[in-house]
Protein backbone atom coordinates (compact mmCIF):
# COMPACT_ATOMS: atom_id res chain seq x y z
CA UNK A 1 0.00 0.00 0.00
CA UNK A 2 1.41 3.37 -0.98
CA UNK A 3 1.43 6.29 1.46
CA UNK A 4 -1.16 7.96 -0.76
CA UNK A 5 -3.83 5.53 0.37
CA UNK A 6 -3.22 6.26 4.03
CA UNK A 7 -3.07 9.98 3.39
CA UNK A 8 -6.37 9.83 1.52
CA UNK A 9 -7.97 7.98 4.42
CA UNK A 10 -6.51 10.55 6.79
CA UNK A 11 -7.88 13.42 4.67
CA UNK A 12 -11.35 11.87 4.59
CA UNK A 13 -11.42 11.29 8.34
CA UNK A 14 -10.22 14.83 8.95
CA UNK A 15 -12.95 16.23 6.73
CA UNK A 16 -15.61 14.15 8.46
CA UNK A 17 -14.39 15.50 11.79
CA UNK A 18 -14.48 19.08 10.50
CA UNK A 19 -17.98 18.54 9.14
CA UNK A 20 -19.07 17.22 12.52
CA UNK A 21 -17.64 20.29 14.27
CA UNK A 22 -19.64 22.50 11.92
CA UNK A 23 -22.88 20.56 12.08
CA UNK A 24 -23.31 19.20 15.59
CA UNK A 25 -24.72 21.21 18.52
CA UNK A 26 -23.85 19.09 21.52
CA UNK A 27 -20.56 20.42 22.88
CA UNK A 28 -19.32 16.94 23.80
CA UNK A 29 -19.96 15.60 20.31
CA UNK A 30 -18.20 18.63 18.85
CA UNK A 31 -15.29 17.77 21.10
CA UNK A 32 -15.31 14.18 19.89
CA UNK A 33 -15.15 15.43 16.31
CA UNK A 34 -12.08 17.50 17.21
CA UNK A 35 -10.54 14.31 18.58
CA UNK A 36 -11.32 12.59 15.28
CA UNK A 37 -9.49 15.35 13.42
CA UNK A 38 -6.46 14.96 15.67
CA UNK A 39 -6.49 11.22 15.09
CA UNK A 40 -6.64 11.73 11.34
CA UNK A 41 -3.55 13.94 11.45
CA UNK A 42 -1.83 11.31 13.56
CA UNK A 43 -2.48 8.77 10.84
CA UNK A 44 -0.92 11.14 8.32
CA UNK A 45 2.13 11.59 10.56
CA UNK A 46 2.59 7.85 10.95
CA UNK A 47 2.31 7.33 7.18
CA UNK A 48 4.85 10.08 6.54
CA UNK A 49 7.15 8.48 9.09
CA UNK A 50 6.97 5.21 7.21
CA UNK A 51 7.35 6.96 3.86
CA UNK A 52 10.58 8.68 4.87
CA UNK A 53 11.93 5.80 6.89
CA UNK A 54 12.43 8.02 9.95
CA UNK A 55 10.76 7.81 13.33
CA UNK A 56 10.30 11.58 13.71
CA UNK A 57 6.75 11.41 12.43
CA UNK A 58 5.84 8.90 15.12
CA UNK A 59 7.36 11.20 17.76
CA UNK A 60 5.21 14.07 16.51
CA UNK A 61 2.16 11.83 16.58
CA UNK A 62 3.05 10.95 20.17
CA UNK A 63 3.22 14.63 21.09
CA UNK A 64 -0.10 15.23 19.36
CA UNK A 65 -1.59 12.51 21.55
CA UNK A 66 -0.19 14.13 24.70
CA UNK A 67 -1.51 17.55 23.73
CA UNK A 68 -4.88 16.02 22.83
CA UNK A 69 -5.10 14.34 26.23
CA UNK A 70 -4.36 17.62 28.01
CA UNK A 71 -6.86 19.41 25.81
CA UNK A 72 -9.57 16.86 26.55
CA UNK A 73 -9.07 17.24 30.28
CA UNK A 74 -9.40 21.02 30.23
CA UNK A 75 -12.12 21.07 27.60
CA UNK A 76 -14.34 18.59 29.39
CA UNK A 77 -13.84 20.50 32.64
CA UNK A 78 -15.02 23.66 30.85
CA UNK A 79 -18.05 21.82 29.45
CA UNK A 80 -18.88 20.53 32.93
CA UNK A 81 -18.59 24.05 34.39
CA UNK A 82 -20.86 25.50 31.71
CA UNK A 83 -23.32 22.66 32.24
CA UNK A 84 -23.32 23.28 35.98
CA UNK A 85 -24.21 26.95 35.60
CA UNK A 86 -26.49 26.85 32.55
CA UNK A 87 -27.89 23.28 32.69
CA UNK A 88 -27.16 22.76 29.01
CA UNK A 89 -24.39 21.25 26.93
CA UNK A 90 -25.49 22.82 23.68
CA UNK A 91 -23.03 25.18 22.05
CA UNK A 92 -25.91 27.46 21.04
CA UNK A 93 -26.75 28.25 24.64
CA UNK A 94 -23.31 29.55 25.55
CA UNK A 95 -23.87 32.93 23.89
CA UNK A 96 -23.38 35.29 26.80
CA UNK A 97 -20.55 37.13 25.04
CA UNK A 98 -22.52 37.53 21.83
CA UNK A 99 -23.60 41.16 22.14
CA UNK B 1 -25.61 13.54 0.34
CA UNK B 2 -22.19 14.58 1.49
CA UNK B 3 -21.22 10.93 2.01
CA UNK B 4 -21.81 10.04 -1.63
CA UNK B 5 -19.86 12.98 -2.92
CA UNK B 6 -17.06 12.29 -0.48
CA UNK B 7 -16.98 8.77 -1.81
CA UNK B 8 -16.59 10.11 -5.35
CA UNK B 9 -13.75 12.30 -4.24
CA UNK B 10 -12.15 9.32 -2.53
CA UNK B 11 -12.41 7.19 -5.65
CA UNK B 12 -10.88 9.91 -7.79
CA UNK B 13 -8.14 10.47 -5.32
CA UNK B 14 -7.26 6.82 -4.92
CA UNK B 15 -7.05 6.45 -8.68
CA UNK B 16 -4.55 9.30 -8.83
CA UNK B 17 -2.67 7.87 -5.88
CA UNK B 18 -2.27 4.54 -7.58
CA UNK B 19 -0.71 6.23 -10.59
CA UNK B 20 1.83 7.89 -8.38
CA UNK B 21 2.57 4.93 -6.19
CA UNK B 22 5.83 3.32 -6.92
CA UNK B 23 6.83 0.05 -5.38
CA UNK B 24 6.75 -0.09 -1.65
CA UNK B 25 9.96 -1.07 0.01
CA UNK B 26 8.43 -2.76 3.02
CA UNK B 27 5.76 -4.76 1.36
CA UNK B 28 3.68 -6.82 3.72
CA UNK B 29 1.42 -9.58 2.61
CA UNK B 30 -2.17 -9.02 3.55
CA UNK B 31 -1.72 -5.30 4.03
CA UNK B 32 -4.18 -4.25 1.28
CA UNK B 33 -6.89 -6.47 2.76
CA UNK B 34 -6.51 -5.02 6.23
CA UNK B 35 -6.14 -1.48 4.92
CA UNK B 36 -9.37 -1.60 2.94
CA UNK B 37 -11.23 -3.36 5.74
CA UNK B 38 -10.12 -0.83 8.33
CA UNK B 39 -10.58 2.12 5.99
CA UNK B 40 -14.19 1.15 5.28
CA UNK B 41 -14.88 0.46 8.95
CA UNK B 42 -13.32 3.71 10.16
CA UNK B 43 -14.96 5.92 7.52
CA UNK B 44 -18.37 4.34 8.13
CA UNK B 45 -17.96 4.69 11.90
CA UNK B 46 -16.83 8.30 11.53
CA UNK B 47 -19.85 9.13 9.36
CA UNK B 48 -22.12 7.36 11.84
CA UNK B 49 -20.53 9.34 14.64
CA UNK B 50 -21.61 12.56 12.95
CA UNK B 51 -25.12 11.44 12.11
CA UNK B 52 -26.06 9.61 15.31
CA UNK B 53 -28.38 11.74 17.40
CA UNK B 54 -27.44 10.24 20.74
CA UNK B 55 -24.10 11.30 22.11
CA UNK B 56 -23.36 7.87 23.63
CA UNK B 57 -23.67 6.23 20.21
CA UNK B 58 -21.29 8.82 18.83
CA UNK B 59 -18.80 8.03 21.57
CA UNK B 60 -18.96 4.28 20.87
CA UNK B 61 -18.49 4.86 17.14
CA UNK B 62 -15.53 7.11 17.92
CA UNK B 63 -14.08 4.19 19.88
CA UNK B 64 -14.46 2.06 16.73
CA UNK B 65 -12.61 4.66 14.67
CA UNK B 66 -9.83 4.88 17.24
CA UNK B 67 -9.41 1.11 17.44
CA UNK B 68 -9.20 0.78 13.67
CA UNK B 69 -6.68 3.59 13.59
CA UNK B 70 -4.65 1.72 16.20
CA UNK B 71 -4.67 -1.31 13.91
CA UNK B 72 -3.56 0.90 11.02
CA UNK B 73 -0.64 2.15 13.13
CA UNK B 74 0.31 -1.43 13.89
CA UNK B 75 0.26 -2.25 10.18
CA UNK B 76 2.51 0.72 9.50
CA UNK B 77 5.32 -0.44 11.80
CA UNK B 78 4.31 1.77 14.72
CA UNK B 79 3.50 -0.76 17.45
CA UNK B 80 4.23 1.65 20.29
CA UNK B 81 1.81 4.23 18.94
CA UNK B 82 -0.76 1.52 18.34
CA UNK B 83 -0.70 0.51 21.98
CA UNK B 84 -0.64 4.12 23.15
CA UNK B 85 -3.66 4.74 20.95
CA UNK B 86 -5.55 1.88 22.54
CA UNK B 87 -4.51 2.66 26.10
CA UNK B 88 -4.56 6.45 26.10
CA UNK B 89 -7.25 7.25 23.57
CA UNK B 90 -9.69 4.40 23.70
CA UNK B 91 -8.99 3.56 27.31
CA UNK B 92 -8.60 6.92 29.01
CA UNK B 93 -9.80 9.78 26.83
CA UNK B 94 -12.91 8.07 25.56
CA UNK B 95 -13.87 6.81 29.00
CA UNK B 96 -13.50 10.39 30.21
CA UNK B 97 -15.91 11.39 27.46
CA UNK B 98 -18.36 8.74 28.59
CA UNK B 99 -18.05 9.84 32.21
CA UNK B 100 -18.86 13.43 31.28
CA UNK B 101 -21.73 12.24 29.09
CA UNK B 102 -23.20 10.32 32.00
CA UNK B 103 -22.78 13.35 34.27
CA UNK B 104 -24.33 15.75 31.79
CA UNK B 105 -27.22 13.39 31.12
CA UNK B 106 -27.57 10.60 28.61
CA UNK B 107 -31.02 11.75 27.62
CA UNK B 108 -29.74 14.98 26.13
CA UNK B 109 -29.99 14.73 22.36
CA UNK B 110 -29.16 17.30 19.78
CA UNK B 111 -31.84 19.64 18.60
CA UNK B 112 -32.35 19.39 14.87
CA UNK B 113 -33.33 23.05 14.53
CA UNK B 114 -30.82 25.05 12.57
CA UNK B 115 -30.00 28.29 14.34
CA UNK B 116 -28.09 29.56 11.34
CA UNK B 117 -30.11 29.13 8.16
CA UNK B 118 -28.56 26.77 5.64
CA UNK B 119 -25.74 25.88 8.01
CA UNK B 120 -25.80 22.18 7.25
CA UNK B 121 -25.92 22.74 3.50
CA UNK B 122 -22.99 25.10 3.50
CA UNK B 123 -21.07 22.86 5.91
CA UNK B 124 -21.51 19.96 3.48
CA UNK B 125 -20.42 22.18 0.57
CA UNK B 126 -17.38 23.25 2.54
CA UNK B 127 -16.51 19.66 3.43
CA UNK B 128 -16.74 18.57 -0.20
CA UNK B 129 -14.60 21.49 -1.25
CA UNK B 130 -12.04 20.69 1.43
CA UNK B 131 -11.85 17.05 0.39
CA UNK B 132 -11.45 18.09 -3.24
CA UNK B 133 -8.67 20.49 -2.24
CA UNK B 134 -6.84 17.79 -0.29
CA UNK B 135 -7.34 15.28 -3.10
CA UNK B 136 -5.88 17.67 -5.67
CA UNK B 137 -2.99 18.45 -3.37
CA UNK B 138 -2.28 14.78 -2.74
CA UNK B 139 -2.65 13.96 -6.42
CA UNK B 140 -0.09 16.56 -7.35
CA UNK B 141 2.36 15.63 -4.61
CA UNK B 142 5.28 13.46 -5.59
CA UNK B 143 4.86 10.96 -2.79
CA UNK B 144 7.00 8.30 -4.38
CA UNK B 145 7.99 5.13 -2.65
CA UNK B 146 7.64 4.26 0.96
CA UNK B 147 11.08 3.86 2.44
CA UNK B 148 9.88 1.59 5.20
CA UNK B 149 10.95 1.52 8.81
CA UNK B 150 13.07 -1.63 8.75
CA UNK B 151 16.32 0.22 9.47
CA UNK B 152 14.82 2.81 11.81
CA UNK B 153 13.15 0.06 13.80
CA UNK B 154 16.33 -2.03 13.79
CA UNK B 155 16.75 -1.98 17.56
CA UNK B 156 13.04 -2.12 18.08
CA UNK B 157 10.42 0.54 17.72
CA UNK B 158 10.44 1.59 21.37
CA UNK B 159 14.22 1.89 21.51
CA UNK B 160 14.26 4.01 18.36
CA UNK B 161 11.50 6.26 19.68
CA UNK B 162 13.20 6.62 23.06
CA UNK B 163 16.49 7.53 21.39
CA UNK B 164 14.77 10.34 19.48
CA UNK B 165 12.57 11.44 22.36
CA UNK B 166 15.35 11.81 24.91
CA UNK B 167 17.95 13.19 22.49
CA UNK B 168 16.54 15.39 19.74
CA UNK B 169 13.15 16.12 21.25
CA UNK B 170 14.10 16.33 24.90
CA UNK B 171 13.13 19.98 25.18
CA UNK B 172 9.71 19.33 23.68
CA UNK B 173 9.40 16.41 26.08
CA UNK B 174 10.10 18.65 29.07
CA UNK B 175 7.68 21.25 27.76
CA UNK B 176 5.11 18.46 27.58
CA UNK B 177 5.50 17.81 31.28
CA UNK B 178 4.80 21.48 31.98
CA UNK B 179 1.76 21.28 29.72
CA UNK B 180 0.41 18.24 31.52
CA UNK B 181 0.84 19.83 34.95
CA UNK B 182 -0.87 22.98 33.70
CA UNK B 183 -3.74 20.94 32.30
CA UNK B 184 -4.17 18.98 35.53
CA UNK B 185 -4.18 22.21 37.55
CA UNK B 186 -6.59 23.82 35.13
CA UNK B 187 -8.98 20.89 35.35
CA UNK B 188 -8.82 21.02 39.15
CA UNK B 189 -9.51 24.77 39.21
CA UNK B 190 -12.38 24.44 36.76
CA UNK B 191 -13.96 21.49 38.51
CA UNK B 192 -13.59 23.03 41.96
CA UNK B 193 -16.64 24.67 43.48
CA UNK B 194 -16.05 27.07 46.33
CA UNK B 195 -18.26 26.38 49.36
CA UNK B 196 -20.10 29.58 50.19
CA UNK B 197 -21.94 28.31 53.25
CA UNK B 198 -20.86 26.01 56.07
CA UNK B 199 -21.22 22.32 55.45
CA UNK B 200 -24.61 21.09 56.75
CA UNK B 201 -24.30 18.77 59.70
CA UNK B 202 -26.33 15.61 60.13
CA UNK B 203 -28.61 17.55 62.47
CA UNK B 204 -29.27 20.20 59.81
CA UNK B 205 -29.96 17.56 57.20
CA UNK B 206 -32.38 15.75 59.48
CA UNK B 207 -34.21 18.98 60.35
CA UNK B 208 -34.50 19.91 56.73
CA UNK B 209 -35.87 16.50 55.86
CA UNK B 210 -38.60 16.48 58.50
CA UNK B 211 -39.55 20.17 58.56
CA UNK B 212 -40.17 20.29 54.82
CA UNK B 213 -43.25 18.15 55.31
CA UNK B 214 -42.36 15.73 52.51
CA UNK B 215 -42.20 12.01 52.91
CA UNK B 216 -39.11 11.61 55.08
CA UNK B 217 -38.39 7.96 54.36
CA UNK B 218 -36.76 6.44 51.33
CA UNK B 219 -38.74 6.25 48.11
CA UNK B 220 -40.36 2.91 47.27
CA UNK B 221 -38.08 0.50 45.50
CA UNK B 222 -38.82 -0.48 41.93
CA UNK B 223 -40.58 -3.75 41.27
CA UNK B 224 -42.09 -4.27 44.72
CA UNK B 225 -45.17 -6.51 44.38
CA UNK B 226 -44.93 -6.10 40.62
CA UNK B 227 -44.43 -8.73 37.96
CA UNK B 228 -40.68 -8.25 37.84
CA UNK B 229 -38.11 -6.71 40.11
CA UNK B 230 -36.38 -4.92 37.26
CA UNK B 231 -35.36 -1.32 37.91
CA UNK B 232 -37.72 -0.02 35.25
CA UNK B 233 -40.80 -1.77 36.67
CA UNK B 234 -42.87 0.47 38.93
CA UNK B 235 -43.75 -0.85 42.36
CA UNK B 236 -47.40 -1.54 43.09
CA UNK B 237 -48.88 0.29 46.03
CA UNK B 238 -51.21 -1.62 48.40
CA UNK B 239 -54.28 -0.40 46.53
CA UNK B 240 -52.77 -1.73 43.31
CA UNK B 241 -51.80 1.48 41.60
CA UNK B 242 -48.29 1.70 40.22
CA UNK B 243 -46.07 4.13 42.09
CA UNK B 244 -44.37 6.66 39.87
CA UNK B 245 -41.90 7.47 42.60
CA UNK B 246 -40.37 4.01 42.48
CA UNK B 247 -38.79 4.39 39.04
CA UNK B 248 -35.88 6.64 38.20
CA UNK B 249 -37.22 9.44 35.96
CA UNK B 250 -34.43 8.94 33.44
CA UNK B 251 -35.36 5.28 33.08
CA UNK B 252 -39.06 6.07 33.05
CA UNK B 253 -38.51 8.49 30.19
CA UNK B 254 -37.25 5.69 27.99
CA UNK B 255 -39.98 4.07 26.00
CA UNK B 256 -38.29 0.91 24.83
CA UNK B 257 -37.91 -0.68 28.24
CA UNK B 258 -41.26 -2.44 27.89
CA UNK B 259 -40.03 -4.77 25.15
CA UNK B 260 -37.27 -6.12 27.34
CA UNK B 261 -39.72 -8.00 29.55
CA UNK B 262 -40.09 -11.06 27.44
CA UNK B 263 -42.26 -13.17 29.70
CA UNK B 264 -45.41 -11.13 29.43
CA UNK B 265 -47.08 -14.20 27.86
CA UNK B 266 -48.08 -12.33 24.76
CA UNK B 267 -49.95 -9.67 26.62
CA UNK B 268 -49.29 -6.01 26.37
CA UNK B 269 -47.66 -4.22 29.23
CA UNK B 270 -50.94 -2.56 30.20
CA UNK B 271 -52.80 -5.87 30.38
CA UNK B 272 -50.10 -7.48 32.46
CA UNK B 273 -50.02 -4.48 34.76
CA UNK B 274 -53.80 -4.61 35.00
CA UNK B 275 -53.62 -8.23 36.08
CA UNK B 276 -51.03 -7.41 38.69
CA UNK B 277 -53.16 -4.55 39.95
CA UNK B 278 -56.20 -6.79 40.19
CA UNK B 279 -54.24 -9.49 42.05
CA UNK B 280 -52.84 -7.03 44.57
CA UNK B 281 -56.26 -5.45 45.06
CA UNK B 282 -57.86 -8.82 45.67
CA UNK B 283 -55.22 -9.79 48.20
CA UNK B 284 -55.35 -6.50 50.07
CA UNK B 285 -59.16 -6.55 50.20
CA UNK B 286 -59.22 -10.10 51.53
CA UNK B 287 -56.53 -9.36 54.03
CA UNK B 288 -58.35 -6.25 55.16
CA UNK B 289 -61.52 -8.26 55.66
CA UNK B 290 -59.59 -10.93 57.47
CA UNK B 291 -57.76 -8.35 59.51
CA UNK B 292 -61.03 -6.93 60.70
CA UNK B 293 -62.01 -10.31 62.10
CA UNK B 294 -58.81 -11.44 63.71
CA UNK B 295 -55.47 -9.83 64.33
CA UNK B 296 -53.48 -12.99 63.70
CA UNK B 297 -50.64 -12.10 61.40
CA UNK B 298 -48.93 -14.71 59.32
CA UNK B 299 -45.74 -14.04 57.46
CA UNK B 300 -45.91 -14.57 53.73
CA UNK B 301 -45.94 -12.83 50.42
CA UNK B 302 -49.34 -11.26 49.87
CA UNK B 303 -49.11 -11.44 46.10
CA UNK B 304 -47.50 -14.71 45.14
CA UNK B 305 -48.85 -16.91 47.90
CA UNK B 306 -52.54 -17.67 47.92
CA UNK B 307 -54.22 -15.52 50.54
CA UNK B 308 -54.28 -17.66 53.63
CA UNK B 309 -57.03 -17.33 56.15
CA UNK B 310 -54.91 -15.16 58.42
CA UNK B 311 -53.79 -12.87 55.65
CA UNK B 312 -51.54 -9.95 56.31
CA UNK B 313 -53.97 -8.19 58.54
CA UNK B 314 -51.47 -6.21 60.50
CA UNK B 315 -49.64 -5.31 57.36
CA UNK B 316 -52.55 -3.76 55.58
CA UNK B 317 -52.78 -0.79 57.89
CA UNK B 318 -49.10 -0.13 57.46
CA UNK B 319 -49.37 -0.53 53.72
CA UNK B 320 -52.18 1.94 53.55
CA UNK B 321 -50.09 4.51 55.33
CA UNK B 322 -47.28 3.85 52.92
CA UNK B 323 -49.64 4.21 50.01
CA UNK B 324 -50.81 7.60 51.15
CA UNK B 325 -47.27 8.76 51.55
CA UNK B 326 -46.34 7.49 48.16
CA UNK B 327 -49.13 9.28 46.35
Amino acid sequence: MSPGHYLALSAILFTIGALGVLVRRNAIVVFMCVELMLNATNLAFVSFSRMHGELDGQIIAFFVMVVAAAEVVVGLAIIMTIFRTRRSSSVDDANLLKY
Amino acid sequence: MSAGLTGHALAGHVASGQVLAGHVADKQSGEPFFFWLLAVVSVCAALGMIFMRKAVHSALLLATVMLSLAALYAIQDAPFLAFVQVIVYTGAVLMLFLFVLMLVGVSSTDSLVETIRGQRFWAAIGAIGFVALLAVGLGNAALGDSAGLKTANGDGNVVGLARLLFKDYVFAFEATSALLITAALGAMVLAHRERTEPKPTQRDLSKGRFLSGDHPGPLPGPGTYARHNAVDMPALLPDGTPSELSVNPIIAARTDTVERHVDLHGETEEEALGQDVAAVRAVTRESRDAGAESRVVKAGSPVAGAPSEGGAGGGSAGNEREGEAGQ
